[in-house]
């Protein structure tokens, strides 16, 4: 069996893991959620067309997006240690995480509201709606079970990042793994490790799911 | 004054230049008062341009509409969407009801969008819900009804900040015959209440139960009669 010392060190791992994900998914969502909400306004057929915004949203996004985490995470250490002080531990990850999760998204949230039947936007229009009133009246609660499912993909994948992130001393379980399933080759710590990873994951997506279909009233 | 509507010379041109389309080519047009008017078209006559012009959507080229004593063609954006909000109360084909609302939370969105505290709110709605037989369904979320329910909700909707116009395109266009009957056993009920209803419809039946019919063709109305069978 694992000796206390080994259980403390997955304990703090769990810990650390969890908070670089949910630190991460709800700034990003700070970030990202207006920004969705922008790109959906200003695209061509939106409510306020605007193509000089929605290009440099656009652009923007399509340029995080390119990049892989890894090299994203490396590229930006400079910027890491100039807003944490320090370039490694988890709370000097969040930083990339949430600039690769933001623009991510974005597009999330954009595909989203797009989906919204053009009709329904059309009749909160005809009635008097202003554009702020079709947002959070119309856009928004149409678009909710959507999005929750988008917020549950995005939690998922921000776990799988923040794990990526132990290659370069970010923490959690990742780091764990690294150390020692690969510097060390000590195999049953990085087993533990890989087991709980999924276990969390499949936590976030049943949990994510089910608070999703709760929501959901477009079907019987 | 008895005149609720009044449109003069109106033109409405798409595409200016070489392959201009005329959707409206010069329509003068009088709607009184408690008038149950259809207009009829075919598609790409000009009727959907007409609607959207008899209902403050859009602007025209030229000409004017004088709605309610105002004349409203000149309006901006703002003012418009105003002006719909307090005289207009739209009913769609497609209904266009929010799924994840109930049908009360869906007729409540003009009075919201037209800052009605909440208590009058759900007063007002509610009344409009048993203006159209769902008194009992308030709760319901569309998915969860017919497709005549799902109409039903959305004329409350027009009809509960109380408009003197219910502008109504296509409203039985998705829906079955027994729907159909019902829909327009409410439209008819509306007007004998003394609301002036207009019907833009494709349907020569449909239009049968109006009490004026006006035909538009190539964006000219051809023909205004009164309905003697009504």
């Amino acid at each position: 069996m694992l000796e206390q010392k080994a259980i403390i060190m997955l304990l703090e791992g769990i810990r650390d893991t969890l908070y670089m994900t949910l630190v991460s998914t709800l700034i990003g969502y700070v970030i990202g959620l207006p920004m969705g909400i922008v790109l959906n306004l200003t695209r061509p057929d939106g409510l306020k067309p605007n193509r000089i915004i929605y290009r440099i949203l656009d652009f923007i996004c399509n340029i995080i997006r390119s990049v892989p985490f890894l090299i994203l995470l490396i590229l930006l250490i400079p910027f890491t240690r100039a807003v944490v002080g320090q370039s490694y531990g988890s709370s000097a990850t969040i930083v990339p995480l949430v600039i690769c999760a933001a623009p991510y998204i974005a597009r999330v949230v954009e595909a989203s509201l797009n989906e919204v039947d053009a009709g329904v936007i059309e009749a909160a229009k005809a009635m008097g709606a202003s554009n702020i009133q079709i947002i959070f009246r119309v856009l928004l609660v149409e678009a909710k079970t959507s999005l929750m499912a988008g917020a549950t993909i995005t939690t998922g994948i921000l776990l799988g990042y923040s794990a990526m992130s132990g290659t370069v001393g970010g923490g959690g379980l990742g780091d764990i793994a690294v150390r020692y399933g690969y510097y060390r080759w000590q195999t049953d710590i990085m087993i533990v490790t890989v087991v709980l990873l999924i276990v969390i994951f499949q936590i976030i997506q049943n949990l994510g799911s089910k608070i999703t279909a709760f929501f959901d009233h477009r079907k019987k | 004054m008895n005149e609720l509507i009044t449109i003069r010379d109106m033109c409405k041109i798409y595409n200016p230049g070489e392959n201009e389309v005329r959707a409206l080519d010069h329509v003068s047009l009088t709607i009184n008062r408690r008038e149950f008017v259809a207009i009829i078209g075919q598609s790409g006559s000009g009727k959907s341009t007409l609607m959207n012009m008899l209902g403050c959507l859009d602007v025209p080229t030229s000409g004017t509409y004088i709605l309610d004593g105002k004349d409203v063609s000149t309006l901006t954006d703002d003012e418009q969407s105003d002006i719909r909000n307090k005289e207009i109360g739209f009913v769609f084909q497609g209904f266009n009801l929010i799924a994840n609302l109930t049908a009360l939370e869906n007729v409540e969105l003009p009075l919201i969008y037209r800052g009605v505290g909440a208590r009058e709110r759900r007063e007002l709605a509610e009344r409009a819900l048993e203006i159209v037989g769902l008194g009992n369904r308030s709760s319901h979320r569309p998915a969860e009804m017919s497709g005549g329910q799902q109409q039903r909700v959305a004329i409350a909707r027009a009809i509960a900040q109380a408009p003197p116009i219910i502008l109504a395109d296509e409203p039985t266009g998705n829906l079955d015959s027994g729907s159909t009957k019902e829909i327009m056993g409410i439209l008819k009920r509306l007007h004998e209440e003394g609301r002036t209803v207009i019907l833009i419809t494709h349907d020569n039946e449909i239009a049968a139960s109006a009490k004026r019919i006006i035909r538009i063709r190539d964006g000219q109305i051809v023909e205004d009669r009164m309905n003697e069978n009504v």
